[in-house]
């Protein structure tokens, strides 16, 4: 009897199951994904921004501000600089694209032991980040750093860049570029080595050398590399918190926070623990990256499409 | 990003070891004194302690100094040790607000710590009751070349004339009166400290850090004007905003600067470094506005038993251990600082002698310090504002109102 009603019940589901399996077995197969990018990314993003609206120092209760923390920010001078110095992050940190492309063309040749000069241009973006904010603080030390070494023998003055509020973002900037070329010239190495050769010959008959080759024929088959590249200089642009920390503290006085580093200050560093205000400003740069993001999104979407 | 992650990794290792950890008679340390001579220094008082008390087996969890200021929050929250150590003023306000430390007034009444430990009650009190007992404490002055001192026949300046007249000695014969290193902020608050306490005296500076005076008063305004006249005659080493305390230490070393506004632990490096008795000097801070008495700065660390502790019979039974004059003397012995208990001996050291002279004749106060005095944010912005000025003097009132405003804010 109960055998009976299980085999109808198992009918029923299997007959469900055929009905519906085409539109549920995607699903089925996304569930993890969807599970994951729930738990670790939209839940996280819709905390952040609920804790944005509290006072809370992480300890005790919270106490509901409403968008006090956004007011504050928008009268926060040190949010200023943080934001100012993200935009010239971005801006010069694009320069590491056509740095990584130039190496990238000057190594793509066969010579004898190719593979090691290739592998030590890729060395700076193997170190630890860390390595390389302390590497570059000495080089910038303006007693001993090999910088002002180098300045003083020409009898000028020595610079002090990290302590000096006008060049230190630059300074950082700079130390930045060293392993992110390194990146992005691996990038065009791996698209220089799938380029048509047919191409290269059909072009060579027809008399291109030079900057129109490049131009012409080069550049327009490395288009997904470049598009990588951009995606990730600018997400490292906006990331850039190793170098900070290490090289300046966000110092002199402040002068070279980026959002993301201040957020950490505000949030969780010594004299920290504003976990609202902090919040605040990751919210901040969300909205940022978010534009970004969307960009970046439709132009996937759009390639898809015309694919 | 990478360094957060790992710390709290870090943190939630420690919370699994302690949860598998804490059985009876077992007692649960966590320090962040992972420097060598604090290092040397609990293993040997855990070592007499477990000796003493043959029932109790202690775990020592021993932190790098920095992370434990971040573990610190979560371990009290989520798992919590028998003991751990902190520090005084303000950095443990947060804590005992939140109801993350136990009051230890117990301890203090049965082992006559009122009497022993009496010059650090008024820093273990928060709201009427002690959170915790200190171990120990350090003297700040001013670190100085002996040697270049007697070679340009410089006296000990007792006061301000005399001091900013060895200044000029000093940079007459191209040496920088002061070495400092300011990229961490905390030296300069150091400094500021001192002028402050000089200038104004000990009421006024603790009435500052407690947010009563506004930071755009004359009296602060008068503190300034005398770091400017520091400023203005070349007292402190160029680009000391790109360094931190200890790349300042080489200049002094090499005799490119005679002085050093510092705590005792500069010592050691210095020490390491090749100075000795002979060329290593220390004296108090000289006085500023005449009349106003000389009030020191000496941090104080202390040893506390969290709210959510499980062997709190034994954490007491430590806190007494920690609390007694031969345990204090020998723990000092090592850490090369002062012992709290007054019946305690100070090791045989030019340094810690004279700290102990100079602190146990203070009558005007002692502070913990800027960071320990003031609540986190106003440290912050303060510590920054000083180091601005000491690079930018001229934009003095520009970050005074900025500092008004962020006491406005922090101490409503």
């Amino acid at each position: 009897m109960s055998l009976l009603r299980f085999e109808e019940k198992m009918t029923a589901v299997t007959r469900f199951w055929k009905e519906n399996q085409l539109g549920l077995a995607p699903w089925l197969f996304l569930a993890p994904g969807i599970f994951m990018f729930l738990l670790y990314v939209i839940i996280p993003i819709t905390q952040s921004m609920s804790i944005s609206l509290y006072e809370w120092d992480g300890l005790g209760q919270k106490e509901f501000i409403g968008f006090a923390n956004y007011v504050e920010l928008m009268d926060d001078e040190a949010f200023y600089t943080s934001l100012k110095n993200n935009v010239i992050w971005l801006v010069l940190y694009m320069l590491a694209i056509p740095g990584g492309l130039f190496v990238a063309l000057f190594l793509n040749q066969t010579v004898r032991g190719i593979r090691i000069y290739k592998s030590l241009f890729f060395f700076p973006f193997v170190m630890s980040q860390v390595v390389v904010g302390l590497v570059f603080s000495w080089f910038y030390d303006p007693n001993f750093g090999l910088m002002n070494v180098i300045i003083t023998s020409f009898g000028f003055e020595p610079i002090a860049v990290l302590a000096d509020e006008r060049l230190v973002t630059y300074g950082i900037i700079i130390a930045g570029l060293w392993p992110q070329t390194a990146y992005c010239m691996i990038l065009f190495l791996t698209g220089l080595n799938a380029i048509s050769t047919e191409q290269i010959e059909a072009a060579r008959l027809d008399n291109a050398k030079g900057w129109r080759m490049l131009w012409y024929v080069i550049l327009p088959q490395l288009r997904p590399a470049t598009f990588i590249a951009i995606v990730v200089t600018v997400i490292g642009a906006l990331r850039s918190f190793d170098l900070v920390s290490i090289m300046t503290d966000g110092g002199p006085w402040g002068s070279s926070r980026v959002l993301a580093f201040y957020m950490y200050e505000k949030a969780f560093s010594e004299y920290g623990f504003r976990m609202g205000y902090g919040a605040a400003i990751s919210v901040v740069l969300f909205g940022i990256m978010m534009i970004y993001i969307t960009w970046v999104l439709y132009r996937m979407y759009r390639d898809e499409r015309g694919a | 990003m990478s360094n957060i992650i790992k710390k709290s990794l870090g943190a939630l290792a420690f919370g699994m070891m302690l949860t598998t950890s804490a059985l009876a008679g077992e007692l649960v340390i966590n320090t962040d004194t992972s420097d060598p001579a604090p290092k040397a220094a609990f293993e040997a008082v855990i070592a007499g302690f477990e000796a003493e008390n043959p029932d109790v087996t202690v775990t020592w969890n021993l932190f790098d100094h920095e992370g434990y200021k971040t573990s610190i929050r979560n371990f009290l929250t989520a798992d919590a040790p028998d003991l751990a150590n902190w520090y005084a003023g303000n950095r443990m306000l947060p804590y005992v607000n939140a109801g993350l430390f136990e009051p230890v007034d117990d301890v203090w009444e049965e082992n006559g710590l009122n009497e022993s430990l009496a010059s650090a009650v008024d820093s273990m009190t928060i709201d009427g009751q002690k959170w915790g007992v200190p171990y120990t404490y350090y003297q700040w002055g001013v670190y100085y070349r002996k040697d270049i001192f007697e070679d340009l026949g410089i006296e000990i300046p007792t006061n301000w004339e005399e001091f900013l007249a060895a200044g000029a000695t000093l940079n007459e014969n191209d040496v920088t009166p002061i070495t400092i290193g300011t990229k961490f902020l905390w030296t300069a608050g150091g400094v500021f400290d001192y002028l402050n306490l000089r200038t104004n005296g000990y009421d006024f500076h603790m009435a500052l850090t407690r947010g009563e005076i506004a930071w755009t008063d004359d009296r602060v305004r008068a503190t300034m004007a005398n770091w400017k006249t520091l400023l203005d005659a070349d007292f402190f080493i160029e680009n000391h905003a790109a360094y931190s305390w200890q790349e300042a230490l080489p200049a002094m070393v090499r005799g490119d600067a005679a002085m050093y506004v510092m705590g005792n632990f500069a010592v050691a490096p210095l020490k390491e470094a090749g100075l000795t008795d002979d060329t290593l000097g220390f004296f108090q801070f000289p006085e500023i506005t005449p009349g106003i008495p000389l009030a020191e700065e000496a941090p104080t660390d202390i040893i506390h038993i969290p709210a959510n502790a499980r062997n709190k019979v034994d954490a007491r039974r430590f806190l007494a251990y920690i609390a007694r004059a031969d345990v204090q003397s020998q723990i000092n012995e090592t850490l090369g600082q002062l012992p709290i208990n007054v019946n305690s001996t100070v090791a045989d050291d030019k340094f810690l002698q004279a700290g102990q002279a100079m602190l146990s004749s203070t009558t005007a106060g002692i502070a913990q310090f800027f960071d320990r005095d003031a609540p986190a944010e106003m440290a912050k912005a303060g510590m920054e504002g000083f180091q601005e000025f000491m690079v930018k003097p001229e934009r003095l009132d520009a970050i005074l109102e900025r500092l008004e405003k962020v006491r406005e804010r922090v101490y409503k």
